[in-house]
Order: C-alpha cells, then structure tokens, then sequence
C-alpha cells in the first residue's frame, strides 16, 4: 500500500466522498477539517484515512444509535408511524410486526392511510404474514378514527403493542400536517403517556430535503426515533450524520431489505464504515 | 438557511464594483458559491463539475453592462446554461409507433410508478382520446396489483385481470395479448421497484422490456433524491436504456438536483413531473420553473 501526503488536495477528495455520500458541504467540510487537524502533509495510507473518516463520523452517530425498544410496562406501547410518501413505512411495520411476533408480542395494527390505494390491503397482507390482529375502516375514513378504534381494541384484546400506519405526505403540505396534529391529539385524548414512540422513517436515497423533514414531522408529531430504509441499494444516507449533529434525534433501526427479515438495529460502526467506504 | 445565489454571488463579485468584463479570477471565485449551491440543492458532484466548466467558459470575458452588476450577470449565465442543460423544450410521450403501444415504467422502490402510471393512463385518456390498458407486473409488493386495480377505477381506464402465480414477464406478454385482442392504443406496464444492485430484479425488467419492446421506458425518480440520482438513472438506463424520467413529489419543498443530475448523465429528457398524489397530479416538465427552483429563487 501506497502511502499518500495528506495535503489539501486529498483533503478535497475527502470532502468529496462525503459530499458524494449525501453527508452536504457543511458537515462534509466539518469532518474533514476534524481529520485534517494536527495531520496535515503526513504520510498515510488510502485505508487509514478512510478509517480516520469513519471514526469522524462515528463520534457523531454513536450517541444517538439507540435500541428499539418497547416499554413493557406501557400496555398498550402505541407506536406510531410516521414520513413523506413511499418512504417504507407499511413494511416497517411489518417487519417490526415479524420480530415481535417471533418474541410472543401481541399485537395490533392500525390501517391509519385511508387515503392511498390499496394502503389497508397492504397492511392486512403483513398482518396476516405476521399474525397481527389488523383494525381497518373503509378508504376515506378519518385517519384519527382509525387509531382511536385500534387502541381500544388493543386493551379489549390484550395487546401488547399498537402500531398505527399514517398516510406518507410531504412536510409542506400543511392540511396534511394537520390532519397528522390530530391522529396525535386523537391518541393522546385516549391515552396522555402515548404515542409512546413516533418513528419518522426515512429514505437512504433522500439528499438534503431530509433535514426539512425532521424539522417538521419533529414539531409536528413528535417524533421519538429515526428509522431509515432502503440501505441495500446504492445509496448511503449519509443525511444522517447532519441530522445527527442538528437534532440529536435517536437512530434505531435500518431496512435493508423487502422482506419481514429485513430490519437491523442501527448500528453506528456499520453505517460510519459504509459511508467511508469500507467494507 | 439558504440564501438564495443571487445574495452569495452578490456579495462575491459586486463588492468589485467593476465596470468592463468578467476576468477568470472573479469568475474563479464565483464558481465556488455556485458549486455548493447546487451540492446543496442536492446536484450530484460530477454534474456539478462539469456544469461549473460549461459556466466558467461562458462568464469570463462576459461584458458587464452598465445597468447590471456582476453577481447578477453570472447569476443569469448560471440560469441560462441550467435550463439549457434540463432541456429546452417540454417532450411529451411519444405514441408514433404501432397500436397497441407499449410504455414501460421502472424505478426504485417507492418511486411513485405505479401512481404514475395511472395518472398517465388518465391523460392519454382523457386529452388524448386513446383506449388505454393498465397492467402491473409487481408480484412482490403486498397489493400492488390492487393497488392499480383500485387506481384504474378512479381514473376509469382498464387494467389486465389479475392472475395469481404468475411471474412478471409472463404477465408481460397476457397483457400484450389481452392489448392486441382488445383493440387498445396504448399498454402501461407498471413494475415493481427494484433497487439496481438486485441482478435478478434487473435481468428480469431487461426480459420484459426484451419481450414487449416498449416505445417509451420511463424511470421514474423521486425529486427528494440526493446524489445516488446519478447510480439509480445510469443503472436503469444501462440495462433498459431509458426513453425519458417521470421526476415525482415535486409538489415538495425539495431543491430538486436530481432534475439536473439525471438529465445530465442520461442525456433523456425529463418529460413529466409528478405534482402530488392525487390522479390530476401530473404536469408537463418546465425547465424554466426547475431551475429556479434549483438556484432557490
Ligand atoms: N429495497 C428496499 N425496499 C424497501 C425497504 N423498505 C421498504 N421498501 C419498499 O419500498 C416501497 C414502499 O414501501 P412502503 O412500506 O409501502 O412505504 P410507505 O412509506 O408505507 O409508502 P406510502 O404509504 O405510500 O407513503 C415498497 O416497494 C417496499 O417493499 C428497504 O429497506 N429496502
Ligand atoms: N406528494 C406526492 N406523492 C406522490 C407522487 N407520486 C406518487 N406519490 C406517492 O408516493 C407513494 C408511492 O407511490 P407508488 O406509486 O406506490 O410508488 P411505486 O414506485 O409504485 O412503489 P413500489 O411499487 O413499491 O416500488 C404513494 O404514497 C403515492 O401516493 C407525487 O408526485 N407527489
Ligand atoms: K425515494
Ligand atoms: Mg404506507
Ligand atoms: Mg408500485
């Protein structure tokens, strides 16, 4: 191995990696200027330095790598699911539907996107997969209607965890913003302590518009945790990092996958590697 | 927050105050603003590279007319040479070819095909008076196919019967068949969305575009895309070589560089931009208004 002056040059070609990674040019140049320090024109090799960026990045999404999991002593734990349109909510759902049915967990789905075609199909289709009882009205129906009937579902049957599945909408569309306010204050009216978890998912092909969305779906919903899909593609998510840094927000769980098994905990070694290109 | 590229370039170049023409170091520096003003209107960096190139060429030795500053000038050059690059002029759906036509849609997961699907299948119908029929080959996502089904009796346009079992390809030619004996004008194939590391996935798009040799293959891509624009535009066209790209969800706030980054690499053209999730939510592409909104003005 060859080894290389860490001159600005490859300083820049750094940066690039970042850029290129979805990471943008503030928090890109930032972790550049972080490995830079103290190191300028030494000679290390291609891999040292990409584990150098890692590190970097890893500072970062450590702290807010944090475990998915539903508080036992909350019955029923109401999770719900939040996000912009196609971004992987339904199948989040069922693949969280899939763990925790493999652990015992009883559990109930709320088919809260009365809106989009075929939505409630979807999810009955992974309620069945997964042997989750499924509440669903008509399409059309209020979407705060829905999760109330599920919750009082779940207590009647003894579930242990909720999960209500929201309509995606992007976060400038107020009316529908507003509409997901109610679902919330919906919720809140039959339960105070719930939604005990509001899980935005994102999608690991999403640039910079990501930071707009937490912002919004923070403020309007609450949202607890992250969960971002898609990670089998090419694309690496590194929008992450830059929400990391901006909201602090917990990083739970990675869909790399279309299939019921295909959710991971988020693990910030992994991602940080990934993003460097390692592995 | 972002400032919009005028205010940047403003504060670089008109400080010089200068009368005359644009020298390659004002230019030099102005090129820097412009470049992360695309990185963060999410244009992926090779685009952005050769973009800058085409800019720089193009603004030094541009006299600066009395009337305008230099930020303002370049600011025009950088719009002129961004809506030359996303296309000039609107490219609708090409029909020329014999009845019944084929379109193929293709894409990442979530992309919004099978939406736009039907909301073509509703245009050509309504403004175009052709018969049109709706077929998904989506055997993977739990209820794609209802979910078409459902969407062809919103928009009132037919779609193939659904038979259980069947693979995507052989579907294919039941809808070519079913389009033949029908009499249609047009046949829409909705696919499930892959993403392009599946090989398998991508050799079986490459079998059904093979067996219906569609006139129009459309990648449909979300305007939310950061830089993985360039990978999704340049797999999918390498293997199915796309005829143009369907950019959705640009009813969002996104900056939309993808617009440019496909568009770039591709060499296509964007034809339709989807403007949200209803069926009348599909609008003919405007470089003019894409632009603006990837300078942020
Ligand atoms: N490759 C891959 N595909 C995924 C992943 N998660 C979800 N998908 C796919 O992405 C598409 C959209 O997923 P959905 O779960 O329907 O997304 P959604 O957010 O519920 O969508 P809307 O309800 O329409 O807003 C489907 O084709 C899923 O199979 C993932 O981790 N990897
Ligand atoms: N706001 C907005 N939403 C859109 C647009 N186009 C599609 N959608 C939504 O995006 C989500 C995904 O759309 P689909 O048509 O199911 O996407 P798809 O590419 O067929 O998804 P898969 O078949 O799972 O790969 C749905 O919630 C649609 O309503 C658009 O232009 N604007
Ligand atoms: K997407
Ligand atoms: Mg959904
Ligand atoms: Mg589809």
């Amino acid at each position: 191995v060859t080894k290389r002056k860490l001159d600005a040059e490859t300083l820049e070609e750094l940066e690039d990696l970042l850029i290129r990674a979805d990471l943008g040019t503030a928090t890109a140049a930032r972790i550049v200027e972080a490995v830079g320090k103290g190191r300028h024109d030494k000679m290390i090799a291609p891999d040292e330095v990409k584990g150098l960026i890692a590190s970097e990045v890893e500072e970062i999404l450590g702290p807010v790598a944090k475990p998915f999991v539903p508080d036992a002593g909350q019955k029923p734990f109401v999770v719900l699911m939040v996000g912009v349109n196609g971004s992987g909510k339904t199948t989040t759902i069922g693949k969280l539907a899939a763990q925790w049915r493999s652990e015992g967990k009883r559990l109930t789905l709320a088919a809260g996107d009365t809106f989009r075609a075929a939505a409630i199909e979807q999810l009955k289709v992974w309620g069945a997969r997964t042997g989750a009882h499924v509440v669903a009205r008509e399409q059309g129906a209020d979407a705060a209607g829905v999760a109330h009937d599920a919750i009082t579902e779940a207590r009647a049957n003894g579930s242990d965890i909720v999960m209500i599945d929201t309509a995606g909408r992007l976060q400038n569309r107020t009316e529908l913003m507003d509409e997901l306010e109610k679902v919330v204050r919906v919720v809140k009216k039959l339960e105070p302590t719930a939604p005990h978890a509001v899980l935005l998912v994102l999608d690991a092909t999403v640039g910079q518009n990501a930071l707009n969305q937490v912002e919004v779906f923070a403020r309007t919903a609450g949202v607890t945790g992250l969960v971002m899909t898609k990670l089998d593609g090419t694309a690496r998510g590194g929008i992450l990092v830059a929400i990391a840094q901006k909201y602090r927000l917990p990083i739970h769980l990675v869909g790399v996958g279309e299939g019921a098994e295909d959710l991971q905990p988020f693990s910030a070694r992994d991602f940080s590697r990934a993003i460097a290109g390692l592995d | 927050m972002f400032d919009s590229l005028s205010d940047r370039l403003g504060g670089i170049l008109d400080k010089l105050k200068r009368r005359g023409a644009l020298t390659e170091a004002d230019v030099g520096e102005a090129m820097r603003e412009v470049r992360r003003a695309l990185i963060e209107a999410d244009v992926a960096l090779d685009v952005v590279r050769s973009f800058t190139d085409k800019v720089r060429q193009r603004a030094v030795g541009v006299e600066v007319i009395k009337s305008v500053t230099p930020g303002q000038m370049v600011v025009k050059i950088v719009h002129d040479v961004l809506v030359e690059t996303l296309g000039s002029d609107a490219d609708p759906i090409d029909l020329n070819a014999p009845a019944p036509v084929p379109i193929l849609m293709v894409g990442l997961q979530g992309s919004g095909k099978t939406t736009t699907t039907a909301k073509i299948a509703k245009r050509l119908t309504e403004r175009g008076n052709r018969r049109v029929l709706m077929a998904s080959l989506d055997t993977r996502r739990p209820a794609a196919m209802e979910q078409l089904a459902t969407l062809g009796t919103q928009v009132e346009v037919n779609t193939l019967p659904i038979v259980p079992g069947q693979s995507a390809v052989q579907i294919a030619k039941r809808a070519m068949d079913a389009a033949r004996f029908g009499n249609y004008d047009v046949v829409i194939l909705d696919t499930a969305g892959r993403v392009t590391l599946d090989e398998a996935l991508m050799a079986e798009v490459a079998e059904v575009k093979a067996i219906t040799n569609p006139h129009e293959v459309l990648l449909v891509a979300d305007s939310l895309t950061g830089q993985d624009a360039v990978n999704t535009a340049k797999a999918f066209d390498s293997r199915v070589s796309i005829t143009g790209i369907v950019l959705t969800r640009a009813d969002g706030d996104g900056r939309g560089g993808a617009a440019l980054s496909m568009r770039a690499v591709t060499g296509k053209p964007i034809k339709l931009l989807g403007t949200g999730e209803k069926m009348d939510g599909l609008e003919d592409f405007d470089p003019q208004r894409v632009a603006g909104r990837i300078l942020g003005m």
